[in-house]
């Protein structure tokens, strides 16, 4: 792309952007932050929210930053609860279609059913390398 | 164009998906701020510039605050580095806003340095385009203040603040001048910390050393996380807002970005209808290789280029 500017193009600048959220009690956002450089180092724009997000806040935030990709890292336990919410939002910010990954700590039972009832587009735990959810991600921007 | 008549009727998804396609540089782009422009120019815009660290964020969070309370609906543009070696960045201003992120008068966007020197100043003067359609009563944009595309991004802001701090202590000999010339208030954040009254007295006698001011920069000092100067911040802000208008200095801004605006459209649209041209006759690669070979020059084939190209009257 920026070799081409000099030939007078209006090179469109096509970024990822992607949201990087903690919604729920978390203590920490140590796995949080890995991802958020693993994709960064991947070239992709990484929008981080800190926290103790309430779904409301991630959502809202996925819509002002207009990003390509919502990730969610949940640690508590809670994601039967949270990821059904948050997609709900998103879909009554025009965002039903904007792919949602969920990453932490997720029995394979929840993950199928998050995946099934399509609440959730993707579900990575701390095992997935990292280059697996990087992947996922150009794989679901590829050709917008 | 739909979305632009979403964003009017207040759509806040709309606002977001314009922001990106003029960011992205999007090929209707000046289609979309040409159809918006008769919207603008009622947003007054503030930059908040600054050391990374320095507590702009925090700083905006808290201005936030005072504005809405006011009653003021704000749009903040947040922009962080872009890491020159990946094309990456990890944009990270939202986490000290949160508070404000379910204000429906408040509407925040992060934004990458990205690409290019001029790039940015463009991609964030006109995200302020589409907040000042949209109908913000405020813009502030956060920029890191080290560069000289920082200062560019300031010359579109109404007001510039200049957030510094005590670490260091020598904190102002080493900011660019640049930048120190740029502020037209200056805030000492982080006035919890030993030498905030030393820095402060720092910047107090450099701006002694000009005799005479239309506008004297005002010193605030502040803690963010107590609260503490930032209604004497607001006040300033809005002093200085009433002396650009009193002073008629505002609308002199405004035509000096027009005329800005007005150049850099030409010589975009000067310089895409060349390229467009030349494209589209002459294959360029084989001209390239035979520079290369040295069996000719770049200067006279620059000119042999430009010798066939026309600008018809009559089209749009
Ligand atoms: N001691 C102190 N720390 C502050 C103050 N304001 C901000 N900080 C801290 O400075 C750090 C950077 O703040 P941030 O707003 O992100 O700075 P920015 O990089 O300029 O946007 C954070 O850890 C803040 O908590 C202040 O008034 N006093
Ligand atoms: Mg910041």
């Amino acid at each position: 792309m920026e070799r081409n500017r000099g030939w007078g193009l209006t090179m469109s600048e096509r970024k990822i952007r992607v949201l990087v959220a903690k919604p729920g009690l978390d203590g920490h956002d140590r796995g949080a932050k890995v991802v958020a450089r693993a994709l960064r180092d991947a070239g992709m724009e990484v929008i981080y929210t800190g926290l103790h997000q309430t779904p409301e806040q991630v959502a809202e935030a996925a819509l002002q930053e207009d990003v390509d990709v919502v990730g969610l890292s949940i640690l508590s336990g809670a994601h039967m609860t949270l990821v059904p919410r948050i997609k709900e939002l998103l879909a009554g910010r025009q965002m039903a279609d904007v792919p949602l990954m969920v990453g932490g700590i997720v029995p394979e039972e929840d993950a199928q059913k998050l995946l099934a009832e399509g609440y959730a587009d993707a579900v990575f735990t701390p095992g997935d390398p990292l280059e697996k959810i990087i992947d996922w991600i150009k794989e679901k921007c590829r050709g917008e | 164009m739909q979305l632009v008549k979403e964003l009017l009727e207040g759509n806040r998804r709309a606002l977001a998906r314009l922001i990106s396609l003029v960011e992205n540089g999007d090929p209707q782009k000046y289609d979309l701020l040409q159809e918006l422009y008769p919207h603008t120019g009622n947003s007054y815009v503030i930059g908040i510039t600054g050391a990374p660290g320095a507590g702009k964020s925090s700083l905006v969070d808290r201005l936030l605050k005072e504005m809405r309370r006011d009653g003021y609906s704000v749009g903040v543009i947040a922009v962080d580095p872009t890491s020159p070696f990946t094309g990456g960045a990890i944009l990270g201003d939202r986490i000290r806003m949160q508070d404000h992120a379910l204000d429906p008068g408040v509407f925040i966007r992060s934004m990458g340095t990205r690409g290019s020197l001029g790039g940015l100043s463009r991609a964030t003067q006109e995200a302020i385009q589409v907040l000042d359609a949209f109908g913000q009563d405020f813009i502030l944009v956060e920029t890191v203040g080290v560069g000289q595309s920082e200062v560019d991004i300031v010359k579109t802001a109404d007001s510039t603040v200049v957030v510094l701090t005590p670490a260091g202590g020598d904190s102002v000999q080493t900011m660019k001048a640049g930048i120190m010339e740029i502020a037209d208030i200056f805030v000492i954040n982080k006035a919890d910390l030993p030498g905030a009254e030393r820095t402060a007295a720092e910047v107090g006698v450099m701006l002694d050393m000009k005799e005479q001011y239309d506008w004297r920069p005002p010193v605030v000092s502040t803690v963010t996380l107590r609260e503490e100067g930032i209604d004497k911040l607001w006040r300033s802000l809005q002093e200085h807002r009433s002396y650009l208008e009193t002073s008629g200095k505002l609308h002199q801004l405004r035509k000096e970005r027009v005329r800005r605006e007005l150049t850099e459209q030409v010589e975009h649209l000067v310089k895409s209808r060349v390229w467009q041209q030349i494209r589209s006759r002459i294959p360029l690669e084989d001209l390239i290789e035979e520079i290369v070979q040295r069996r000719r020059d770049p200067y006279s084939a620059a000119r042999d280029l430009l010798a066939n190209i026309v600008f018809p009257h009559n089209d749009s």
